[in-house]
């Protein structure tokens, strides 16, 4: 019989991989009530899903295409400007939602035990969802608009799981910070906003100005959307090291996380 | 009562299904204004140079004893004594601050009703829910199923959210979860306060099957009634101190002793908790020994405290012989309110309900600007004589039922 020995916590303390696998169908199950929850009670249900995108794509191209001219890769602005909203809502639906995870399950991590990093995880399942359903209207417009995007596509998964890694490591941060300091409610929204317009999403990355460059080259999310517009509308790669970078970098932030949210999670019970 | 399986035997400590060893927990309370719930306060603060003011509290202080399998074991103190800090720490919600302690299985707990559950989801899904956060796999699940049902008797409403569940099915169906789990200890805190007495009945009757298989339960509860009904053995917890760990009768002994030793230290101001600006100087009972139906009058004194700024009110609970809170009459309700800055003096008196007999204790308490500034538990005490209020006596099964005795009439339209 498994003997469990409780003792106070060192200074400094790993995430313990074999609890979260033993508890890894709390996951699922916290996921699966996510994913209920959003569409119960909604009258159009999933409708919602294509909706919001759609209706965010349709604003982009009247904002940045239609008025401001901006140039989408010699693409169907329509198409370029929702492959990037697909990514880019992946990323940004994880973070909030991780980010206030904890504390709107204040009662469950105050009385019950269980790896707390699973709560702001779980997340990532009704994103994930909300991601597929994109991606088959994605899929839709491609052909209505006939851009082929080629084999290119097959690499879509990685860079799909390079973004739920990043966003899951900086939502574990923010969680676990939010549990301590409310601000963070404050700080996120903003953090998100200034993203969007300092990403290359509704635009193409060429068409920012030289010297402007570096800051765009230094931020994760162009890496990202990069390969996503080359996977789906045919755009250039990005550079090698951009490319090793979209991958250590996520791998590097998730881990992170994960170490930081440990040695925070101590404290969380009597915190919270 | 069962009997104890195996108690006492000093052995390895495999024989053991809990072993704590000198196990404290230490908290840092700030006071409430210097919590900073922003980081922006907490950084404006350090600028300031503003120290913060914390003291330390200890929850629990050098607590060891073992706890043999198939026992029940029942947890009983006074609020604040730090009976939950322990069942925290045993489910490893919270951590200790030194020692040890080994559990011989996995625990499952059930520590407060329907948490996890959530009022969104149906009651099947709930059970899933609940069940896997209890550690519980999707097959054991799948097989008990049926069982947690029928225990709970909802099976009408599997497919209904829970948040048009009574309390009562939300109650048994969440018992129901924890209840089934095959865990090898099992944490029950204060649950049987709930729900209607069959259930009650129900619930008990599971927690000695699961003793009987060898596991162990650690119960937490007010009523010392359930933990004398249930548990093999028990263990006294008073601030943080564990003071006797023995068999059922010698703790309740304990435990009703302690009030009776520890009178005369509360006497003096210092020794009693609360943060001190305002406190009692003298508080006793108009009468020692009194009959149902008389009024019960409390009189107090209170020190002045000129400097301090904001009235206050006073609070007084009645505790029976169980220890069970059986009348709180504070003072705010019927707006009253004392000044500091003079000597008071005043009486409480209570004209109803009509007391039963038996010994009654005076819990006594100021509150000002939100906290308690002196906490006088047991205060005073007194007895009353067993005669019947009513003018016609019967034999006691016509008074038996109840925790007092009601002022009614009956009529005829």
């Amino acid at each position: 019989m498994a003997k469990i020995v409780i003792t106070p916590p060192g200074r400094f303390s790993l995430p313990k991989v074999a609890d979260l696998w033993e508890a890894r169908e709390v996951l699922y199950r916290f996921g699966a009530r996510d994913v209920t929850l959003r569409y119960r009670q909604t009258a159009m249900g999933v409708v919602w899903v294509v909706l919001q995108p759609l209706l965010t794509a349709l604003v982009f191209v009247l904002v940045f295409h239609k008025v401001a001219h901006l140039p989408t890769g010699g693409q169907p602005p329509m198409v370029f400007i929702f492959t990037g909203l697909l990514a880019w809502n992946l990323f940004s639906g994880i973070i909030p939602r991780a980010q206030g995870s904890l504390v709107s399950n204040r009662d469950l991590v105050s009385k019950v035990f269980f790896p707390r990093m699973l709560v702001p995880l779980a997340v990532v399942y009704s994103c994930i969802v909300d991601f597929l359903v994109s991606t088959v209207f994605l899929i839709v417009l491609l052909v209505a608009y006939g851009v082929n995007p080629g084999f290119a596509v097959l690499l879509t998964p990685l860079w799909t799981l390079m973004v739920i890694l990043l966003a899951s490591g900086v939502g574990l941060v923010t969680a676990a910070l939010t549990v301590r300091y409310r601000d963070v409610n404050y700080f996120v929204p903003f953090m998100l906003q200034f993203l969007l317009y300092a990403s290359p999403i509704a635009y193409s990355i060429a068409s920012v100005p030289s010297k402007w460059r570096v800051v765009y080259d230094l931020n994760p999310l162009t890496w990202l959307l990069q390969e996503f517009q080359w996977s789906f509308v045919r755009q250039p790669l990005p550079p090698l090291w951009e490319i090793v970078a979209s991958i250590v970098v996520p791998i590097a932030v998730f881990v992170g996380g994960a170490i930081i949210f440990e040695q925070m999670e101590r404290g969380f019970a009597d915190l919270i | 009562m069962l009997p104890q399986l195996t108690s006492n035997v000093s052995a390895v400590s495999d024989d053991y299904s809990i072993s704590v060893s000198h196990v404290s927990k230490t908290y840092r309370i700030h006071r409430q204004e210097d919590k900073d719930a922003y980081a922006a306060e907490a950084l404006i603060k350090r600028l300031k140079g503003k120290k913060k003011y914390s003291e330390e509290f200890d929850a629990l202080h050098d607590v060891s004893f073992d706890v043999g399998w198939g026992e029940v074991v029942g947890i009983i103190g006074r609020n604040g004594a730090g009976k939950s800090t322990l069942l925290k720490i045993i489910n490893r919600i919270t951590a200790p601050t030194t020692g040890r302690i080994e559990l011989g299985g996995r625990v499952g707990s059930l520590l407060e009703v329907g948490t996890g559950f959530h009022p969104e989801l149906t009651g099947r899904e709930n059970v899933y829910l609940n069940g896997t956060l209890l550690g519980m796999r999707r097959k054991e699940i799948d097989q008990r199923f049926d069982a947690i049902v029928e225990f709970a008797g909802t099976e009408r409403f599997l497919d209904t959210q829970v948040k048009r569940y009574s309390t009562g099915m939300y109650i048994r169906l969440a018992f129901a979860v924890a209840a089934h789990l095959d865990s090898e200890i099992l944490v029950v805190d204060e649950v049987l306060a709930v729900g209607d007495s069959d259930f009650q009945a129900k619930c008990l009757r599971k927690m000695r099957e699961v003793a009987r298989d060898g596991r162990t339960v650690i119960v937490v509860s007010h009523q010392l009634q359930t933990v004398s009904d249930l548990c093999s053995s028990a263990i006294y917890l008073s601030a943080g101190h564990l003071i006797h760990h023995g068999t059922v009768e010698e703790v309740l002994e304990e435990y009703k002793r302690s009030f009776a030793r520890n009178a005369p230290l509360m006497k003096e101001a210092a020794h009693r908790p609360g943060t001190g600006e305002i406190r009692f100087d003298e508080v006793g009972v108009a009468a020692d020994i009194t009959k149902p139906g008389q009024d019960v009058e409390v009189e107090f004194t209170v020190g002045a405290n000129p400097g301090f700024g904001s009235r206050f009110h006073l609070s007084c609970f009645i505790n029976n012989e169980d220890g069970m809170v059986i009348a709180q009459c504070d003072s705010r309700v019927v707006d009253f309110w004392l000044d500091p800055s003079t000597d008071n003096q005043g009486r409480l008196k209570l004209r109803t309900p009509w007391l039963k007999p038996g010994a009654y204790t005076v819990d006594l308490f100021i509150y000002a600007g939100g906290r308690a500034t002196d906490i006088w538990e047991q205060a005073c005490h007194f007895q009353v004589l067993p005669v019947t209020p009513y003018p016609c006596p019967t034999t006691p099964d016509g008074t038996d039922h109840g925790v007092v005795y009601p002022d009614f009439d009956y009529s005829q339209s």
